[in-house]
């Protein structure tokens, strides 16, 4: 653990978040910061409400109540330029989710064109540096359909690096991958997690939240239930659901 | 002799034949394009999301409202009647005297526009929600995401329904003959005419406008397996790809 970084920004600071769909409260008075620097795993069930509470964070799914401060400012107000702040965040999705129609190159260079305005020789560059980072700059030609599941992930992470953005968002990134891929993936946001990106993943691969995590986020029923470091979660979890779900997903 | 009448036919009027085969290939085709076009339109403007308020979503609203009238009401008569009203209503509400080809390419146009609308519609609510969400999370709004994101996708996904129209527009450019377009059967009504010949004439007629939706469907087929692209791709050494890029 980062001693001393207590004091440092908190780039995102979720407040009494609430979530339903209709009747269903899907998130119930989340409260939820994260720091400069920072690697925090979500963890938790399915229908726990881990995916919808990032999706909520970059305002794919719309929040019912609270706050949603970026940099202290609440970004659930309604004034607020939503793409304008979805450019500070990466996303990437369970389901890879490239543009089909662009090739591996054009996947990581046209958001940084159209939405951050860099020339697009400087973009190839930016783009080429983080392809180099995932090991796909061999690729650049190919179209997404001529990918495998694993490099299309990986691409995908280059495409939301390229941005260059505050925070990194992982939602289930190696749940639809095939068992033998999901190892490519997981070391390339090993290298990203200790390069000091700000990251925040939700995952079912437990070793490797335990390995990556600053911080880990045990939610349950739409609740946080527990919340405290990869030792502290792992190894002396206080609450008995923590305990349960532990038991049942680490063997 | 029938074969005898038809090549004497096709001799005789063989300049008449092209060009009213021409002006048919030349309304079918002006009309798709701007009706592909109107569609293109219509169909982005009717998948805006809602805005939750304000007066931006009454605009909104309204919009669709005309839309819809537009596409019910033209999918709803039949093009032989638009024909006729367009042509002889432009003259009696506004005075104006219309030229028959303009005419024409008014009532193909927004024929084509109203099918085309819906299979726009269509074609984007068909692309994967991933591909909107991942345009939408680097922060493109709604028509950088439909520009360089799904419209892309959704023109090869409808380019065979606007293969289908453009020869339905071949052969139904025929009803224009009401308002005398002089289109290939006109032409031929007016061959036929002469020659009292009408099977010999219309038989001709008839291989003129299947030779011409043929060669379009193959051209179209074409086109289809162009946009798909190769099944391969090359693998880029590193030195090949800094001298690439640093051009």
């Amino acid at each position: 653990m980062k001693e001393g970084e207590e004091r440092m920004d908190k780039i995102i600071d979720i407040q009494h978040l609430n979530k339903s769909y209709g009747s269903h409260e899907v998130l119930r008075d989340i409260n939820f910061s994260v720091n400069k620097g920072e690697v925090v795993t979500i963890i938790g069930s399915s229908g726990s409400g881990k995916s919808t509470l990032l999706r909520c964070i970059n305002l794919l799914e719309k929040a019912n109540g609270g706050q949603i401060l970026y940099h202290g400012e609440n970004i659930l107000d309604n004034k607020h330029d939503v793409a304008n702040y979805r450019k500070h965040l990466g996303m990437v999705f369970q389901q890879f989710n490239l543009f089909n129609n662009h090739n591996v190159l054009k996947n990581c260079v046209v958001g940084q064109v159209k939405v951050l305005k860099r020339s697009k020789a400087e973009a190839e560059k930016v783009a080429m540096n983080y392809l180099k980072v995932v090991g796909m700059d061999q690729y650049i030609n190919a179209m997404p359909k001529q990918l495998s599941g694993g490099q299309k992930q990986r691409v995908a992470i280059a495409r939301a690096l390229s941005m260059e953005p505050d925070v990194m968002l992982f939602d289930e990134p190696t749940s639809a991958l095939d068992p033998e891929m999901v190892g490519e993936v997981l070391k390339v946001m090993k290298d990203l997690a200790s390069s000091g990106l700000t990251m925040i993943i939700v995952t079912h691969e437990m070793e490797f939240a335990r390995e990556v995590s600053d911080r880990v986020v045990f939610m349950d029923k739409g609740l946080i239930a527990e919340e405290g470091s990869s030792e502290q979660i792992f190894q002396h979890p206080t609450q008995e659901r923590t305990r349960e779900f532990l038991k049942r997903t680490l063997k | 002799m029938s074969l005898e009448w038809i090549i004497k036919i096709i001799a005789e009027n063989w300049p008449m034949f092209l060009r009213g085969a021409g002006l048919t290939l030349l309304i079918a085709l002006i009309g798709t394009i701007i009706g592909a076009v109107i569609g293109l339109i219509a169909g982005v403007i009717r998948t805006i999301p809602t805005p939750e308020r304000g007066a931006k979503r009454i605009l909104l609203k309204v919009i669709n409202i005309i839309l819809s009238i537009y596409i019910e009401f033209f999918r709803g008569t039949p093009m032989i009647v638009q024909a006729m009203v367009i042509y002889y209503g432009s003259a009696l509400a506004f005075g104006i005297d219309m030229n028959v080809f303009a005419a024409a390419i008014i009532v193909v146009s927004i024929n084509t526009g109203a099918y085309m609308a819906e299979i726009v519609r269509g074609g984007i609510v068909s692309v994967d929600k991933g591909q909107f969400e991942a345009a939408h999370a680097i922060g493109m709004n709604h028509v950088q995401t439909m520009w360089n994101v799904v419209l892309p996708q959704v023109i090869r996904n409808i380019l065979p329904a606007t293969g289908n129209q453009f020869v339905i527009n071949i052969k139904d450019t025929s009803v224009l003959n009401v308002i005398s377009v002089t289109e290939l059967y006109f032409v031929t009504k007016s061959i036929s005419g002469n020659n009292f010949r009408y099977f010999e004439s219309f038989f001709v007629a008839c291989l003129i406008y299947f030779v011409m939706t043929f060669i379009v469907t193959r051209i179209l087929l074409y086109m289809e397996k162009k946009l798909d692209g190769s099944d391969n791709y090359t693998l880029i050494g590193n030195e090949l790809n800094e001298k690439k890029l640093s051009k």
